[in-house]
This record gives C-alpha cells, structure tokens and sequence, in this order.
C-alpha cells in the first residue's frame, strides 16, 4: 500500500550492500558480505547458490528475521523503509502488511495443533481485519488459491492436508494482506515434482494477478529460470553474478553459474550428462583469500587466489569474475 | 470411539484382576503370623489360635481364600478390618474423604505452582531460569519425610502460621484445608520440582519450532505467539506428566500422612502392613490401582483434544 503512493518502478526491495556477521567464535567470514539486490512491484526475483551460501538468511533479513546475535551492516529497504532500523512494533506491522514469506517446508511452518482456519485468520487479525470479516476472507483465500471446499477446509487440521495443498494455505495466508512484497524461500524444496509444478503456477498466477513483488530464492537454477525474470547468484555469502535469466541461460560470465548449469540434469538426445561442480563450498569457518570460488574454479589464475574479484558489469548484468570478458565454456 | 472405551475398560479391569492377585500372594508371603496381632497380647493358647484362625478363614488354601475374597469385593463386600473390628468398606469411605482433599489440594499445588515455574523458566533464560533450574533440582532431590521434618519446625514450631502433626481433623472445610497446607506442601515439593522441569523443556522445545518463528514473521504479537502456539503445544507432555503424577501423590501420601498424623488412607495402609490386616491392605492396593488406571484413561481420553493428530481411526489423507 506504501508503494502505491509512489511511482510504480520505485522498488518494493532495496537491498543495499548487507553484511551480516556472527559473533568470531561462531563464524570466520561474514555470513553475508556486500550483498545488494533490488525487486521492483510485478518482478520475480531469484537468488540462488548451494546450501551455506547466505540466500535464506539474504531472505529473511528482509523481514527482520536474522540468526541470533548477528551484527549487521548495510540497508534492506522495503518501500523506501529500512527494516533493520524499525522498533518491534514497526517491524510485526511491516511483517503483518507489506512483506509475507513462504518457507520451504509446509509440515513445519504451520502449528499441527491448530486448525487451518485459525492459521489463516490469525495473520488477518494480525494485519487488522475485523474478527467477524477474517473468517469469510479467509474462505475466499482459500478458494482463491484453489482449495476444495474452502468452507469445510477452516474446520480441518494440517494433517489432514497433503503437502502441496498445505503450502497452498500457506500461500493463500501470505497473500492475505495483499503484500507488497513476497518472499519464497526453496517454497517447492519439500514437495513432489508434480505438486511443485502447481505452487510454482500458483505463484505465478498470483503474482500477475495481483502484481506483488517476489523474492524466489532456491538453490535449482532450472526452476528458477521458469519463473523469475532476473536471477542473482550467490556464493560464501557475496553475490557473484546477476543478470536477466535468458541472459544467465545463454551466456553465464561468473565459472560457479556456469558450473551450476552444467551439474543441472538434462533430458533429450545427445544431452550432456550432468557434471558436479568439484569440491564442497565453503563453510563458515574458512577465509579463503582471493576469490572464495577460486579452489573449485576449472578457470582459476594464480590471481584468483591474491585479489577478491568485484562485482562489475558484465553484458546486460554484473559478474565477480577477474577472467568474466574471455567468455567461459560450459 | 466406543471400542477405544470397552477395550480400555478391558484392559482396566485386567489389571486390576493381576494386580490383586499379586497382592495377595505377597501379603502372605510376607514374614510374621497375624494371629499374633489378633491375640492382643492374650495368651496364645492352642484353643484360642484355633478359634482366631477359623474366624479369619486363615486355614483354607490360598486359592479359597482369594476366591472367597473375590466373591466378597463382586458383591461389594471388602471383607473387615481385623485391627478394627470393622467394614472395610466403611474404613475406607471414612478415611478416603482426608486423602482426597489432601491430594487434591496436593496436585492443585504441583500444577499452579510448578507449571507456571516451568513457563517462566522457559520464557527468562539467564538468572530466573537458573534459579529455577536449582530450586526445582532440590525440590526433587529432597524425600517427603525431609520437608515435612522442615516445615513443621518452621512454619508450625518456629512462627506458629500453621498447626502441627496431630490434634485430630479440624471442623469446617477453611480449618481443614489450613491444617493441610503443610502436608500438601510436602506431597508437594517432588512433584512440583519435576513438573516445572518437564514444562520447562516442553515450552524450549516448542520455542525452537519453525511454526513459532514462521508466526513471528507473520506479525503475530509475540504474547499470542506464546500463548497460541508455545504454551498450547507444550500442553501435551505437561497433561501426560501431571497426570501419571497425580497417581503418584495418591501413592505418597502414606508417608506424608503418616508423618502429619493425617487420618487418611496413606496412614491407614502403613497401620494395616504393620498389624498385618490382610483385608486394608489389600483394599487400599486395590483402591490405588483404580485411581491409577483411571488417570491414565482420562489422560488418553485427553490426549486427542490436545493434539487433532492422536485421535482414534485418524491418520494422515
């Protein structure tokens, strides 16, 4: 609602240059290292690398929500706001409002004790919808979102759900607020290929219907490319390439895109078979000098090692990647 | 639903079916002769043993002893009391009403008291947990007769608050229940430490749960996020506890009664072991059982209202 009195191309999420660091007995490097990244209202947005890398807490950082203990740097604006600066009450009625999540697995985000009514009409409530308008809003969620018989649906417990239909309720409550900005982290991770299918055209369809902003973090580079428009990549915690998708399909700069790609398993005659990117990504305690990518690198120079590449533009997007102008080969 | 009932009820009365048995055999195997008791120090003469044992039925095997026990507590007859020359189904009703209030006002005590040290544990990390943490390790540690011992020289000795062991039943309940706090205090104690200790990681648990931080990110105000969904969810290993506890209490309370000089049934068994007074301490044993396999019915009756996911015939679709 904030980003409707502005001009439509101001972002609903302006992530500028966010460190997030542990206590040094906890972690060696930052947790998250200069990380930048914009969506714009109707734009979906993915952030994708391995797990470690720092897109799920890049994710929740957005709705304040950071590991306990964690030193911050940097801004994350949601409609011009910053978030890490707002006092607890701020931050619910920004969370209740203007920012929803969706988590990875359905099962563990919503309370098994309590009915999917109750789910539902507590974040209304929360958001300031009546008592006695929360119950048949959130009927027409539920419907909206493709739920049988949404009327019996408020009277039922989680479990007698299955997974796909219970992260619809969960999609159906994250959009109950109408929100600016929604935020999807690995939202098809716990479910089977068909169901993700239909979160996947679910979201999507909301998304166009209704304009909302999205964040797709997701660590499978296929699935991102079939729903957002640009993709950041992430890795030990810096972003190291972001560009359109097509862009990023057809021609990756940074070599950890590239070998994402290529570790991707492809269906169809004469297809490469996948190749996993050697070695492991690098964990909390570890510094490596130079470009942390560096010792997994097929394309690595001894200056690789010395100096941390910056992120620059590359083609239409930026790249990390002291050797991104000589064009990698897959 | 109705055949989750009968086969609980089955089950009740099966182990209440051991249960007497196995009561029975031990008492009888248990060392000392009860005609000593019924002597009253009268000279054992032949005479008088022979007649005392026929009275008791004492010469019959085992078998027709037990049967005819049997027989008797079918048609509501417990036997009698051989120390009081009395009906014991009429012992029991007049000592039970004692018990009761003291066990009640017991477990009263243990969920006020301990659920609520257990919540504000789990909720102030740092000094109040660990104040906690200690006080419920000695409430624990420390055995009914010590705090009993503690109690009456301080608070009945020492300052006087409350009455000390003995002076008989006082009238009207406000008296009554005031002459108990000291006793239920010290039935208490235990329970009450353990009780707080299992609330206290329940809620931990349930604090550490995704669907907690998934309600914070939501905008939920973090007092509904305890009460809807910590506190709630807690529930279900706190009532399972409590419940078994609640037995528990029923059981303690011979050592506490006796140490309060209560007229209870806890007292009444001790009494009983003692002068050997078959038909008591078989009744009271028995009585305990009941209580017992009852609790735990009302807590399984309980446990799918807590949690949706344990009700009979209902799994996941």
């Amino acid at each position: 609602m904030n980003a409707m009195t502005k001009t439509p191309t101001t972002p609903v999420l302006e992530i500028e240059d966010l460190g997030v660091r542990l206590p040094d007995h906890r972690a060696a490097r930052p947790v998250l290292d200069g990380v930048s990244l914009t969506v714009r209202p109707g734009e979906t947005v993915g952030l994708v690398g391995e797990s470690g890398s720092g897109k799920s807490v890049a994710c929740r950082s957005v709705l304040g929500l950071l590991p306990p203990g964690a030193h911050t740097t940097g801004r994350v604006l949601v409609s011009g706001r910053d978030v890490l600066t707002l006092r607890a009450k701020e931050l619910a009625a920004l969370r209740a409002r203007e920012v929803a999540m969706v988590f990875q697995d359905p099962r563990a985000s919503v309370n098994p004790l309590r009915r999917v009514g109750d789910f539902l009409t507590e974040g209304l409530r929360a958001a300031g919808t009546p008592a006695d308008r929360a119950a048949e809003r959130a009927e027409e969620l539920l419907d909206a979102v493709g739920i049988r018989d949404p009327h019996g649906a408020l009277r039922r417990f989680p479990h007698q759900f299955s997974g796909g239909m219970l992260q619809r309720v969960v999609i159906a409550a994250a959009l109950a607020a109408e929100p600016a900005l929604l935020l999807a982290d690995e939202p098809t991770t716990a479910l089977d290929v068909t169901t993700q299918a239909e979160v996947i055209a679910l979201l999507a369809r909301m998304r166009a219907e209704r304009g909302t902003g999205m964040l797709f973090v997701t660590h499978d580079l296929e699935l991102a490319s079939a729903i957002c428009d640009r993709v950041y990549v992430m890795y030990a915690g810096r972003i190291v390439e972001s560009r359109s998708t097509d862009e990023l399909f057809d021609r990756p700069r940074h070599p950890y895109t590239a070998g994402l790609l290529a570790c991707t398993p492809r269906i169809g005659a004469g297809a490469p078979p996948p190749r996993p990117i050697p070695g492991r990504p690098v964990s909390l305690a570890e510094t490596p000098p130079g470009c942390a990518f560096a010792a997994r690198c097929p394309h690595a120079v001894p200056r690789c090692a010395e100096e941390t590449p910056a992120l620059a533009p590359h083609g239409e997007g930026t790249a990390a990647c002291h050797r991104a102008e000589e064009g990698i080969t897959l | 639903m109705t055949r989750f009932l009968l086969g609980r009820l089955l089950g009740l009365v099966a182990v209440v079916f051991v249960t007497s048995v196995v009561v029975f055999g031990t008492i009888h195997l248990a060392p000392g002769d009860p005609v000593t008791f019924l002597l009253h120090g009268r000279p054992a003469t032949p005479e008088a043993v022979a007649a005392l044992r026929a009275e008791h039925h004492l010469d019959d095997p085992l078998v027709v002893q037990y049967g005819s026990w049997l027989g008797g507590v079918l048609s509501g007859d417990l036997g009698r009391s051989a120390q009081y020359h009395q009906d014991v189904t009429a012992l029991l009703g007049s000592r039970l009403p004692g018990t009761a209030l003291l066990v009640g006002y017991a477990a009263l005590l243990v969920a006020v008291l301990g659920v609520s040290a257990g919540i504000l544990a789990a909720l102030r990390p740092g000094l109040l947990d660990r104040m906690v943490l200690i006080g419920t390790g000695v409430a624990t540690a420390t055995p009914s007769f010590v705090t009993a011992i503690v109690l009456v020289s301080l608070f009945s000795v020492q300052l006087g608050w409350f009455p000390g062991p003995g002076g008989g039943a006082a009238e009207g309940l406000g008296a009554r229940l005031h002459q108990l706090t000291l006793p239920a205090f010290a039935l208490a104690l235990t329970f009450m430490g353990l009780l707080a200790r299992v609330t206290r990681s329940a809620m931990l648990d349930e604090l550490g749960r995704e669907h907690v931080e998934v309600a914070r990110a939501r905008g939920v105000a973090g007092r509904t996020v305890v009460r809807r969904h910590v506190l709630r969810n807690a529930l279900g290993p706190v009532v399972t506890v409590g419940g078994t506890m609640l037995a528990g209490l029923l059981i303690s309370t011979s050592i506490v009664e006796t140490a309060f000089d209560v007229p209870g049934l806890g007292s009444l068994l001790v009494q009983s072991v003692t002068a050997q007074d078959f038909a008591v301490v078989q009744a009271v044993t028995l009585l305990s059982v009941v209580a017992f396999v009852l609790v735990n019915l009302a807590v399984d009756l309980l446990a799918p209202l807590i949690d949706p996911r344990l009700s009979p015939g209902e799994g996941p679709s």
